[in-house]
């Protein structure tokens, strides 16, 4: 589902920002990616949704190879592959609705069945109540709700997650994280990167992979479930 | 349709941010608009004045008919002659006296007519240049019967490099008044993307092709520059309109004028956007 071989992201100023990183997260697996600020998490999460190429190596998403697509078809993979940002990157000015439904709009779907389905989304999130509210008058978590309902409408095979919690509350960031364990018991793979050492220590089933000044430090199922504990320190 | 619905929703959303764009565009092509005018009624009056641009051939009293005949076919058939009027002895002075009452007495006591008859040859515009008129005077002065001919050379040269300088003045003006033009539509159309950069970043981002994405900040570049042309359109009028009935008489520019104005207006608002929105769709 998500795949990274041997790959290197050089950047002609900054240097090496990944440095032959290779893991894989299967259909249906929940990873968490973690690091200090710098340590590439970022970069990878770009890699993977093609906003950028590797200098070395291949990155494999939903049958999708950065070694053969152009940017210009940058936007198949994307309506494959659901993302989710720290910030949110909602439209301003409008209702919650509208901000799933544009996701909806823009792959051509007829105006009916996008009402329908990001109704549908909304109440999914547990939103149903606030679909008419604009998203700026919504809180931090019920506005990364609208933006995971967004990255669900075209029922991605995989989520790609950065730091969704990070302007959140505690709550909030549990309510998040319970919402994108749902989709993963559904089948969904996610991975998502978070730094929140005491978020990944409350959930100690889940897979982490470790990035340290590009490079892969550690990864929980290869290192076995029991030596998970090290990739946190 | 959803390009459509989109870009209303957009102007919906932000109007103040279209009114400004539009009106920088307007201020922009209202330039062009008052220089179009100007250099229009200045055409037009060197115009008025050059159809007065005509060569007089006057002829002998012993000019014989034949050749006449013959010399009045000649000119007819060159190309820069519209048209030749013969005016006979008698013509001369019955004008003469129309044009001179004061001397009223004087040419009634004339035993024998003095003035000499005459061919006035009427030029097609475009040749009405120092060259066109020497050709014809050239021409009418090898016959014999020809006494002299006239055709204020000095003015027609003179009238000759006004028009020039007119005509290079209004081409140099007026491509650099248009790329200024276009520079600010330009400008106002990247405005106008800049503030909806997010909005393109996310239409990326769920999955929206290029074309897409493009849509609708094209119509709305067009729009704008629609809006902006209609409205340079009004304020030259109405800029028109207080100098004719407060200042001197102008005529108003060819409609022709102002719909090619108005549709530029549209045309360099859909071209900006075009070359923006590609800026941003290479950026993001």
């Amino acid at each position: 589902m998500i795949k990274l071989s041997h790959v290197t992201k050089e950047y002609p100023r900054r240097g090496k920002a990944l440095d032959d990183v290779s893991f894989e997260v299967a259909k249906g697996e929940f990873a968490f990616l973690t690091g200090h600020s710098g340590s590439g998490k970022s970069t990878t999460l770009r890699l993977l949704h093609m906003a950028d190429w590797p200098t070395e190596g291949e990155v494999r998403i939903c049958g999708f190879s950065s070694e053969l697509t152009s940017p210009r078809e940058v936007w198949k993979l994307r309506r494959r592959v659901g993302f989710i940002f720290q910030d949110f990157r909602l439209l301003p000015g409008r209702t919650a609705l509208q901000n799933v439904a544009f996701a909806l709009e823009v792959t051509g779907t007829p105006r009916r069945e996008v009402l329908e389905r990001a109704n549908r989304l909304l109440a999914q999130v547990g939103l149903a109540s606030k679909a008419g509210a604009l998203v700026n008058e919504l809180s931090g978590g019920e506005q990364q709700r609208v933006s995971t309902a967004r990255a669900l409408v075209n029922e991605p095979l995989a989520l790609l997650a950065d730091e969704p919690t990070g302007n959140l509350d505690e709550r909030a960031s549990r309510g998040i994280m319970e919402l994108f364990r749902d989709l993963n018991a559904r089948g969904m793979a996610v991975l998502m990167a978070t730094h929140d050492l005491e978020l990944i220590r409350a959930y100690p089933g889940i897979r982490v992979i470790e990035l340290n000044q590009g490079r892969l430090a550690f990864d929980s199922k290869a290192a076995g479930s029991g030596d998970r504990d090290r990739g946190e320190g | 349709m959803y390009a459509i619905r989109e870009a209303v929703a957009a102007i919906r959303r932000a109007p103040v941010l279209l009114v400004l764009s539009a009106a920088m565009v307007a201020l922009a092509l209202y330039v062009v608009g008052l220089f179009a005018v100007a250099t229009y009624n200045l055409h037009e009056a060197l115009g008025r004045i050059e159809e007065r641009v005509e060569v007089v051939i006057y002829l002998r009293d012993d000019a014989r008919d034949e050749e006449l005949r013959l010399l009045e076919e000649d000119l007819a058939g060159m190309d820069e002659v519209l048209r030749v009027r013969h005016f006979t002895k008698d013509d001369a002075l019955a004008r003469a006296r129309a044009d001179l009452p004061e001397f009223e007495d004087l040419f009634r006591d004339l035993d024998v007519n003095p003035l000499p008859a005459s061919l006035e040859v009427e030029l097609v515009p475009g040749f009405r240049t120092p060259e066109g008129v020497a050709r014809v005077a050239g021409r009418a002065s090898i016959y014999p019967s020809v006494e002299d001919v006239r055709y204020g050379d000095e003015w027609v040269d003179r009238l000759y490099l006004l028009r020039r300088i007119g005509g290079i003045a209004t081409a140099v003006l007026g491509a650099a008044f248009g790329a200024v033009a276009a520079l600010i539509i330009a400008t106002a159309v990247r405005i106008a993307l800049f503030a909806r950069r997010e909005e393109i970043l996310i239409m990326r981002l769920v999955g929206a092709t290029n074309g897409f994405i493009r849509r609708p900040f094209l119509l709305e570049g067009a729009l704008t520059g629609l809006i902006g042309g209609l409205l340079s359109a009004a304020l030259t009028y109405a800029s028109f309109h207080a100098v004719s009935t407060l200042i001197f008489r102008l005529e108003w520019i060819p409609i022709e004028w102002v719909v090619t104005g108005v549709v530029s207006g549209g045309l360099f608002g859909l071209v900006a956007s075009a070359f923006a929105i590609q800026k941003y769709l290479r950026e993001i």
